[in-house]
């Protein structure tokens, strides 16, 4: 639901990035952030919300049965939009350059035919899933990253936040406090008022005080001139996001660990192929994911950015060149710390035989096995308290090994 | 008065939009009669309706559009002639004609076409809004920065007319119990104007014709307005999806999209896990295929009214949910909206999320059963279901926990202060800012309807921002102590009191009153 004609109505540029992205980090350091081996590791999760296509974005061209199932939306290794070629058998779709480029410098990985445990097709409970962790929906109270933070030692806390939005995506959300910010677009409240009010509500409503409090202190945290509102459609939203946590991640007090959402994904119909709709939004994931690199500078050497979907697509598309809900999926790895130029995959084959419930792209790998390894590589997290506080239940799972450089 | 004030405010807050400054009475009324205050507009079933003058129906609005459409097309290949040096569009990008898309980098074209265009009113924007007393306050005007100073064109003059008529009939209802129902049907069965500008033109239009009819009526008869409604049927891509072995389907080598389908039945209906499959969602998409709207040429129907396109409907029976429906055309997917209307889950699902907005996060599980009880037993008479919530002791007893959303703060703002706005504008900004934009949700699923969801760090901010705001454009009549009575009158806490009484002036008086508990918890 992607609309470039409808910025003209939003006035504001919070207003816009409601709609399509939001961002919020961990409000402190880890405490090993300075030890003395130099490293000072940083991640930064993407969650993509709608569900991505991974078959489009990251196509089996060597699959014989791919071109016939993605029909007139499948990528193809030559034509006039040829797909980047991989390795053998995998492509990645041309709107993403600057991903291909990490890739060739082994600083980006792909995994495909990965999903979470979840196996019916609501965005809404599988997004649950993706964020909260737990291994069925309706567990929406903490998020996975927010449980994997309360088990990271705890140093300073940031100088400054960020996230854009007046809500934390549940993959943040839990008892670990979460810093978030969004730029600033209207005559703001006095220092006093608000002093007064949060007295009030430190006496009259306890909830309402600490939301308050801690709102107040996100918006004085934030700074800096990038962050200004500008108008932009949603590919420039996502890297001008992208670009402003970065500025505020790569300081030396700035968060480490971060989580942001973009919208969108839910391609029904008249998706795309190399161009088209799918292949804008793709762009503009590339574009962030670009915005990270240069903005983290010298920090990218310890980054990893993971993207993640709640679910994936159909094999065979629609009846309007579109793609519905499906199950197996991509996830994509990038940054300095990855070991990459790899695309991991058990691939379960496009014969029908072989497709999930004879339409999508069967799951052969846990996306929790993925997170898993990504977190005991950056923050040396034990399988014990992956298995059980950060993925409860998930000791089938286990943390990928030689995720990280 | 004292013993029944607290009952006043669940009457004027959890029921309705809060009680009217000036001279309403509102407090004195709810206090001597709470559930009669709240109940007296359930017995007046078409003061729900909304007409007003420059409301349109969706066959006109859709014209409209389409014109607008035209418009712009020609207007695009006029300039595209005179400068040759541009790409000429290739003849792929056409579409079929009820669904010209709308990435035609309109921000180009309608600056080409601004000095054509026949309703310019360049005086229209944001700045001169904000000089009238009535439509922003003072400072509003800040984010216009980032507002082309462009004409509105058609779509959205009339998405603000839309808004304003809704915004307006907020404002002057007596408790507003009907309007809030009408908001939270409207979001149980969103759409987005995001979607397009046919959604963004329908948007007014699918809840007045759609929502509000049926408020007071039967859910089946809402559930078949609302799914066979152009703006849902656009929203959702039904309009798109051809059954495979019609002949439509075949000519055009399309088939199914399953996203009303399944949408019908995960968000509208049954709810997750309220017992149907895959193969159900397929087959409810088969059945509902040829459902779509007319487009420009009128070849099916009126342009912009809903019609059965039998050369796009899936031949043949189909099974759903486990009962076979004959092949009957239109018929068919009316008679399994039918069923889906009083299934079990349904009734369970419903009743569930509207004591959940009425009541609680975690509504009291016998609230629950009676509400769903009710609508099984009245076959779905959701005032049948509003006068057993209303009837019912949780929800006078249940502690004021839920927050109001930034829709219901904004209104209750507003009549407090007395204020009929002129113009929407404020208020349409104030949405955008606090993650409620009007009529625009970010999904199917619509806006949040949980505590957590509007009590967020980011959104108390920007509220007290607004409230501030507000406070700062206060008229020299208006005491806010007096608002205060207005508003809790002794059901107000000490310290809320205390705190409006000590304020430094009486601007930050009334922003401290507008973020007071008593006006943020319902």
């Amino acid at each position: 639901m992607i609309d470039c004609v409808e910025n003209r109505l939003l006035t504001s540029r919070r207003g816009l990035l409601l709609g399509g992205a939001s961002f919020a980090a961990w409000a402190y350091l880890p405490k090993f952030a300075r030890a003395a081996d130099g490293r000072d590791p940083r991640m930064v999760v993407v969650i993509l919300r709608g569900a991505l296509d991974g078959l489009a974005t990251v196509a089996p061209v060597g699959d014989p049965d791919y071109a016939g199932l993605h029909g007139s939306i499948a990528l193809a290794a030559d034509g006039a939009h040829p797909a980047i070629k991989l390795d053998g058998f995998f492509a990645l779709h041309p709107e993403m350059p600057e991903f291909a480029r990490m890739y060739r410098d082994q600083r980006a990985a792909v995994i495909h035919a990965v999903s979470t445990p979840y196996r019916d097709r609501s965005h809404f409970d599988g997004q649950d899933v993706l964020e909260s962790g737990y291994a069925g929906p309706g567990r929406v109270q903490s998020g996975w990253l927010n449980r994997a933070l309360e088990a990271l030692p705890r140093g300073e806390r940031v100088s400054s936040g960020l996230a854009v939005g007046p809500t934390t995506p549940l993959v943040l959300r839990g008892n670990a406090p979460t810093v978030g910010w969004a730029p600033v677009a209207l005559p703001q409240a006095d220092d006093d008022t608000a002093m007064r009010l949060v007295d009030l509500y430190r006496h009259r409503d306890p909830v309402l005080a600490s939301a308050l409090s801690q709102g107040l202190q996100l918006e004085k945290a934030a700074t800096g001139d990038d962050m200004k509102p500008k108008p932009g459609n949603q590919v420039a939203q996502m890297r001008q996001v992208a670009r402003g946590a970065a500025k505020l991640m790569a300081a030396d007090d700035g968060p480490r660990i971060a989580a942001l959402a973009f919208d969108g994904w839910d391609t029904h119909a008249n998706e795309g192929g190399p161009v088209g709709r799918l292949a804008f939004l793709l762009g503009g994931l590339d574009g962030a994911l670009a915005e990270f690199e240069s903005g983290l500078g010298d920090r990218w050497r310890d980054t990893i950015v993971v993207v993640a979907t709640e679910f994936g697509r159909t094999a065979r598309i629609n009846g309007t060149d579109g793609t519905d809900h499906g199950t197996g999926t991509i996830a994509l790895l990038a940054g300095g710390a990855v070991k990459g130029g790899r695309v991991i995959s058990d691939w379960p084959g496009l014969k029908p035989a072989n497709l999930y419930e004879g339409r999508d792209l069967k799951p052969t790998t846990d996306l929790r096995s993925v997170i898993k390894g990504v977190l005991q590589g950056q923050f040396d997290l034990s399988d014990q308290v992956l298995a059980q506080t950060v993925f409860p239940d998930s000791a089938g799972a286990g943390p990928m090994k030689g995720l990280v450089a | 008065m004292a013993r029944d004030s607290q009952a006043a405010l669940v009457a004027l807050n959890r029921f309705g939009f809060g009680a009217r400054g000036g001279a309403s009475g509102d407090l004195v009324n709810a206090a001597s009669d709470p559930r009669g205050f709240v109940k007296a507009e359930l017995a007046r079933p078409f003061g729900v309706l909304l007409e007003a003058p420059g409301l349109q129906s969706t066959p006109q609005l859709g014209q409209a559009a389409f014109a607008y459409q035209d418009q712009v097309k020609q207007a695009r290949e006029a300039a595209k002639a005179a400068t040759p040096t541009e790409a000429p569009v290739p003849p792929a990008e056409q579409k079929p004609d009820n669904q010209l898309r709308r990435n035609l980098s309109l921000d180009t074209v309608m600056t080409e076409i601004a000095g054509q265009m026949a309703e310019t009113k360049p005086a229209d924007t944001k700045p001169a809004d904000a000089m009238k007393p009535d439509s922003a306050p003072p400072g509003a005007a800040a984010p216009a920065a980032a507002k082309p100073a462009q004409p509105l064109n058609v779509i959205q003059k009339i998405f603000r007319t839309e808004a304003l008529a809704r915004l307006q009939r907020a404002m002057l209802v007596d408790c507003g119990f009907t309007e809030r129902l009408v908001v939270f049907w409207s979001n149980h069965f969103c759409i987005s104007a995001s979607k397009g500008e046919l959604a963004r033109m329908w948007a007014g239009a699918f809840e007045r014709e759609a929502i509000r009819p049926h408020v007071l009526g039967r859910f089946a008869d809402m559930l078949k307005a609302v799914e066979q409604h152009p703006a849902m049927l656009f929203f959702l891509d039904n309009q798109q999806s051809l059954g495979p072995d019609s002949r439509a389907g075949q000519n055009r080598k399309r088939g199914l999209n399953e996203n009303l389908a399944r949408e019908i039945m995960e968000l509208h209906t049954l709810g997750v896990g309220g017992g149907y499959t895959q193969e159900d969602v397929t087959s409810l998409a088969r059945i509902i295929t040829g459902w779509t709207f007319a487009g420009r040429k009128g070849q099916i129907g009126a342009p912009g009214s809903f019609a059965f396109n039998a050369n796009a409907h899936q031949p043949g029976p189909q099974v759903l949910l486990g009962k076979t429906y004959e092949a009957n055309g239109l018929a068919q997917g009316e008679a399994a909206l039918a069923d889906i209307a009083r299934h079990p889950s349904t009734a369970n699902f419903i009743a569930t999320k509207f004591a959940r907005h009425f009541v609680a996060d975690d509504p009291p599980p016998a609230l629950v059963a009676r509400l769903r009880d009710v609508f099984v037993r009245t076959d779905g008479d959701l005032k049948a279901v509003a006068t057993a919530l209303v009837d019912s002791d949780e929800a006078w007893m249940a502690p004021l926990t839920k927050m109001r959303s930034p829709y219901d703060f904004l209104v209750a703002s507003g009549r407090l202060l007395a204020r009929v706005p002129e113009d929407p504008g404020f208020y349409l900004n104030s949405l955008n800012l606090l993650g409620q934009p009007l009529w625009t949700p970010a999904g199917p699923n619509g806006f949040p309807d949980t505590a957590a969801a509007w009590a967020a760090p980011e959104g108390m901010k920007l509220r007290l921002d607004i409230a501030s705001q507000m406070g700062a454009r206060l008229g020299p009549n208006i005491d806010p102590l007096d608002l205060l009575e207005f508003a809790a009158g002794d059901a107000a806490s000490a310290e809320t009191r205390r705190t409006i009484e000590r304020a430094e002036s009486r601007q930050q008086a009334l922003a401290l009153l507008l973020m007071s508990p008593e006006l943020q918890r319902r």
